[in-house]
């Protein structure tokens, strides 16, 4: 009865689906990303109850369940609160590796920050070192508008 | 409150790196056909079925119908859950809270991967953000190393503590034929060696300082089920039972920048909620065993810690003081862990299974010497929040 199994060899089917998405950003996120793309400034949002700084932006502050509607400017400056140096390559990567992905702490910012880190040997980057957002030339209105953080 | 819930019966595929053999809802079949068996029941007693998987990894989005058949809900309750991760503990749970609601004696829970069949990074970036998350991600490794160097930084922990860490998850894995990395060079070798190869070998890749390959989960196809049932029922299905004493889940912040990276919130307050719930008040004594949901080595250290088994940077002390070995005080992990099979929608209703059977003392080669009362399954969500149940012996008062 189970003979059969040893004649068969297993046919894998390659699939085909390419889904092209277009997620809305909506007018909290966007008005952000324009202050990226025209003045080059990062903005954040304050609770007006536990008063943290939002950066990216959130229309509702989760801990406190009221909306943010408090626009605040906070610096272009940080500082690296941990970081990794990626050695691996995958094609949704921003960068070629060695890239360096990290945590910075923004200058007037509650929480941190999740974005690459350049312009400096992969090997010398530090825990604690000041940064200073490095923005693209060509800039669209996306979180790639800042290039990387970079030394001060 | 409601029903007192137990787990009756527990089962599982060999777990593989690739599994061409059988399709998605042949493997699902072949896991609740074990956990049928391990109960001694039929399918004809199972009242309602709870499954989940990772969508991303199939493309394919409503398992609850497309498996049906495999699962064996033809005209019976079934619902998909699916929480990334946690999936496999979501799952268990929503199980526990459909027998304790009293609506039903018997439901399956059944969790299944198969990993083999997608870009495993690709799927697992679908988790991230869209906008603010995925156009910067270093990849799916890159957060969790962040956070291992954060803690690193913190507490002086060196890159030898995450590799003892493996060294153990490794050395488990050989006592347990489900296991998918079964690394038999390993046998026999003194702990203190097996540690410096790791950290030395340049042949064990640096993926993202500081976690190399040996730091982290394979991808993995395998299936798990676990069969849930109500006081009065339970002790007439089998005659070895685990009973849930508590479950909790917790989720903070959407984005990785605002949750706190010195303390993993979630499952800290997830397993303060459970200890609680059970009376306990000293994790460390009281807990006899756990079953983890550590997708990477640093996690055996870091969340140890928040978890209340020992205090903040104690971690490394509990993994070399032995504690946490097969024959330790606290045994993490008998089964190998995730670091040793990761079906990510099976993986934490494995942690469930594996923790159950060493209640019910089932548990063959990887069975603990001691006497198992409560017994910890954890699941894991990247990143970063969780799913925890507790297990007991004893019916809950
Ligand atoms: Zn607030």
């Amino acid at each position: 009865m189970g003979d059969w199994k040893s004649e068969v060899k297993n046919i894998v089917y390659e699939g085909q689906i390419k889904v092209p998405y277009k997620w809305n950003v909506g007018e909290t996120g966007s008005r952000f990303f324009i202050g990226l793309r025209d003045k080059q400034e990062i903005w954040g949002v304050q609770c007006p109850q536990c008063k943290k700084v939002y950066v990216p932006p959130l229309k509702t502050c989760g801990t406190c369940f009221v909306n943010t509607d408090q626009w605040v400017k906070v610096a272009n400056t940080g500082t690296v609160e941990s970081f990794t140096v990626v050695n691996y390559s995958h094609g949704m990567q921003p960068a070629k590796p060695p890239l360096v992905y990290g945590l910075i702490k923004l200058d007037g910012a509650g929480g941190s920050f999740v974005h690459l880190i350049g312009g400096i040997d992969p090997a010398k980057v530090a825990m604690g070192m000041k940064v200073k957002a490095v923005f693209a030339d060509k800039r669209e209105g996306t979180i790639l508008d800042i290039k990387h953080f970079a030394p001060v | 409150m409601g029903k007192k819930v137990a787990i009756v019966g527990f089962g599982q595929t060999y777990q593989r790196s690739s599994r061409r053999d059988v399709n998605g809802v042949e493997l699902i079949n072949e896991a609740v056909t074990a956990a049928l068996a391990d109960a001694d029941i039929t399918i004809k007693d199972i009242d309602a079925v709870v499954i989940g998987n990772m969508d991303h990894f199939e493309g394919i989005n409503y398992v609850d119908m497309w498996s049906v058949e495999g699962a064996g809900a033809v005209m019976k309750p079934i619902i998909k859950v699916t929480t990334g991760g946690t999936t496999g503990m979501t799952v268990a749970m929503s199980a526990y809270y459909h027998v304790a609601s009293g609506m039903f004696d018997r439901v399956l829970a059944i969790g299944w991967e198969k990993n083999s069949e997608s870009d495993t990074t690709g799927a697992i970036i679908t988790a991230f953000h869209p906008v603010w998350e995925r156009p910067n991600l270093g990849g799916a490794i890159a957060g969790l190393a962040v956070e291992a160097s954060k803690y690193m930084d913190n507490y002086g922990v060196t890159e030898r503590d995450g590799a003892r860490v493996a060294v153990r998850e490794r050395l488990h894995a050989l006592n347990n034929p489900y296991a998918h990395l079964h690394q038999e060079w390993m046998k026999g070798m003194e702990v203190d060696k097996l540690v410096e190869l790791l950290v030395t070998s340049e042949q064990n890749q640096m993926l993202a300082y500081p976690l190399r390959m040996s730091d982290m989960c394979p991808r993995t196809d395998g299936a798990a089920a676990v069969v849930f049932a109500s006081e009065g029922v339970a002790e007439k299905t089998a005659s070895k039972l685990a009973w849930v004493a508590a479950t909790a889940n917790r989720h903070d912040f959407v984005f990785l920048g605002d949750i706190d990276w010195d303390f993993n919130q979630t499952m800290g307050d997830a397993a303060k909620k459970v200890f609680a719930k059970a009376g306990i008040k000293d994790p460390l004594k009281e807990i006899d065993l756990c079953e983890l949901y550590l997708p990477y080595s640093y996690g055996g250290l870091k969340w140890m810690e928040n978890m209340g088994f020992c205090g903040p940077g104690e971690g490394p002390r509990l993994l070399w003081d032995k504690i946490t070995d097969m024959d330790g005080e606290l045994p993490v992990n008998p089964s190998g862990g995730v670091m040793s099979s990761n079906p990510i929608g099976a993986t934490a209703l494995l942690r469930v299974g594996e923790a159950a059977w060493q209640i019910m003392r089932k548990s063959g080669p990887r069975q603990v010497q001691k006497n198992v009362n409560y017994a910890l399954a954890t699941g894991f969500g990247g990143c970063s929040w969780a799913d925890v149940m507790l297990l007991s012996s004893k019916k809950p008062a």
